[in-house]
């Protein structure tokens, strides 16, 4: 549909000091190629309308096409900046299809694997977040931190980005003999890079005022519009997939689920719900995840890291199952269909991005068109992930 | 506050709406039931309001296509944040009619979802406030995740078909030869001791390099 078309379907005539304007779909802020159709009068939106679907590149198709473990270089492109979970997600899909038992070693290795990831994928989050709102600085620094991951995971799975790391009824690659002392060496170094980043942003009052009490999401609203994740969480629900139906090495590890307190403070303003909320409870989960990796590698079970007897020709029964995992970016859950055949029936990947991008529509009602950059930042979206 | 199981879920919803509310499938890694469409409507209101059941969270909405049987299978997976359950239902539809009513007045998360489903499906939900193509170009013709779609050529003159780089490297240098064996009379006297070597040093620029 041509613009003046849509605009025409979509806010009728429109009255003289109105504006429609077209922010991206190549803007630095939409964190990919997202277009947004936005309806302001002045400064203030009536309305912004996301258009998703640039990125569109078929991968559940592409799940019919290909065989069951060929589709798992696939799943790293769902997203690219936490590709540890899709990989995950698929796998523990078609392991419940095939009724496969994963043996210990292997479910320490993706938990470590997912929370580095984890740790990676919020400081991309929460350092484009303060560029997006003005504060460059933070941004080389969360990056510094993620080379260092990135470096963790090459040496563990020999990819930097989409890793295949996972495979169905373990992992790739047993877990280099020296890699468990640089592993800690960096989680140490980390702790402190955590304080500093709170010193550096998480508390710097002009960031923490910016975002007080901005675009709140109630948490029903939220939970009816279909957030998952740190987004829901902020909201103020103490709800986290590896606590409420725990998958994998989940059950062993004794952490917090990080949720929305109005941590601007009150007197700032600050609502459960906001931007910061969103910001914080991400922080919180990078300090919980560096607790989870150290556990992990307190308590790593010798043993084998890949099931015995996972069948060449992966052949599941007819059948459907679905996995449902805590992702960067709130919950993945892959519903995937077999008749029986060497290639899935149907695959369906639910990302969590994807309905974050529906709240928009409703939520930037009202808002300034600066602080559509400082929402779309705080709901973590990522455009690859949204249109799959 | 306490988490049902499949079975007292689908108990409770076959003692409210009878027939509507298909047998419990035996269990194949998850079970379902399937939802009679017409009255699927009121069955999700049921499902989200009633106290014991609290379905607050539609979870997915997705569609599988089954061409063999005609029917496109809409499947719900609903989740409750208070008591921590979960249910798929499957509503079908007729692959030709394929229409069925909109969730989307009780779970706004429905709305992409929907569009979603339309736009690679085919599939048209009655009362939705927005039905337009999501992820494909408004113009685009078929609904691609059927199992009876085929690509078209290409979309707006933009070819999905390419050419394997090989052969057009091939074949430009098979012309580039052409040329200099027509040149080669001319400049030949000079350069007889080494004739091997005018192919090999400047070969074409290879396509994508």
């Amino acid at each position: 549909m041509a613009l003046d078309q849509l605009v025409m379907t979509k806010f009728g005539e429109t009255a003289g000091e109105e504006m429609i304007l077209n922010m991206g779909p190549q803007h630095p802020s939409t964190h990919g190629v997202i277009n947004f159709v936005v309806h302001a009068d002045g400064e203030v939106m009536k309305k912004a309308v996301p258009q998703v679907g640039y990125l569109h590149r078929a991968i559940e198709k592409i799940g019919e096409i290909v065989t069951y473990p060929g589709f798992m270089p696939y799943t790293d492109r769902i997203d690219y900046l936490a590709a540890m979970f899709a990989n995950e997600g698929y796998a523990l899909a078609v392991e419940k299809l095939l009724g496969l038992t994963v043996p210990p070693r292997a479910q320490y290795l993706r938990a470590i694997s997912c929370e580095l990831n984890r740790i990676a994928s919020h400081l991309i989050s929460l350092g484009s977040m303060a560029m997006d709102i003005g504060a460059v600085t933070p941004f080389p620094y969360a990056l510094r931190e993620r080379e260092s991951i990135n470096d963790l995971l090459e040496a563990l799975c020999g990819a930097r980005l989409t890793y295949n790391f996972h495979r169905i009824g373990g992992v790739g690659f047993d877990m280099p003999d020296d890699w468990t002392p640089l592993c800690r060496k960096w989680l140490d170094h980390f702790d402190r890079i955590l304080d500093e980043w709170d010193r550096l942003i998480s508390f710097n009052e002009i960031f923490v005022e910016r975002l007080a009490g901005l675009a709140v999401i109630p948490l029903e609203m939220a939970i009816n519009y279909g957030l998952v994740g740190p987004n829901l969480r902020a909201s103020g629900i103490e709800f986290d997939l590896r606590k409420a139906h725990p998958y994998g090495a989940y059950p062993d590890f004794d952490f917090k689920i990080p949720f929305g307190k109005a941590y601007a403070g009150a007197y700032r303003g600050g609502v459960v719900g906001d931007c910061f909320d969103r910001f914080y409870v991400r922080v919180l989960e990078c300090r919980e995840s560096v607790s989870i990796v150290r556990q992990a590698l307190d308590k790593f079970p010798p043993g084998e890291f890949m099931a015995p007897k996972v069948p060449r020709k992966i052949k599941p029964e007819a059948g459907e199952a679905q996995s449902r995992i805590e992702a960067a970016r709130g919950e993945m859950a892959y519903y995937v269909v077999s008749d029986g055949g060497e290639r899935a029936y149907r695959v369906r990947a639910r990302t969590g991005s994807f309905l974050a991008m529906g709240i928009i529509e409703e939520l930037s009602k009202g808002l300034m068109i600066a602080d559509l950059v400082a929402l779309i930042a705080s709901l973590d979206v990522v455009a690859p992930e949204i249109d799959r | 506050m306490s988490a049902l199981t499949f079975e007292q879920i689908h108990q409770r919803l076959a003692g409210k709406f009878g027939e509507a509310v298909g047998p419990l499938q035996p269990a194949k890694k998850d079970p379902f039931c399937t939802f009679a469409p017409a009255r699927l409507l009121e069955i999700c209101r049921f499902l989200k309001s009633e106290p014991d059941l609290a379905f607050d969270f539609l979870e997915d909405l997705t569609a599988t296509d089954h061409p063999k049987l005609n029917l496109i299978r809409v499947v719900y997976h609903f989740y409750s944040y208070p008591h921590r359950h979960m249910f798929i239902a499957k509503a079908e539809v007729n692959r030709q009619i394929s229409e069925i009513d909109s969730v989307e007045q009780l779970w706004k998360s429905a709305n992409w979802m929907e569009r979603e489903v339309y736009d690679l499906f085919g599939v048209r939900f009655k009362g939705h406030s927005d039905l337009r193509r999501i992820l494909m170009p408004d113009d685009w013709v078929g609904a691609p995740l059927r199992k009876d779609y085929s690509e078209a050529g290409g979309y707006r003159d933009i070819s999905n078909v390419r050419d394997n780089p090989l052969d057009l490297y091939l074949s430009m240098d098979r012309e580039l030869k052409a040329q200099q064996g027509a040149a080669q009379p001319a400049a030949g006297s000079q350069s007889a001791a080494a004739p091997e070597q005018h192919a090999a040093p400047n070969p074409p620029a290879k396509p994508g390099a």
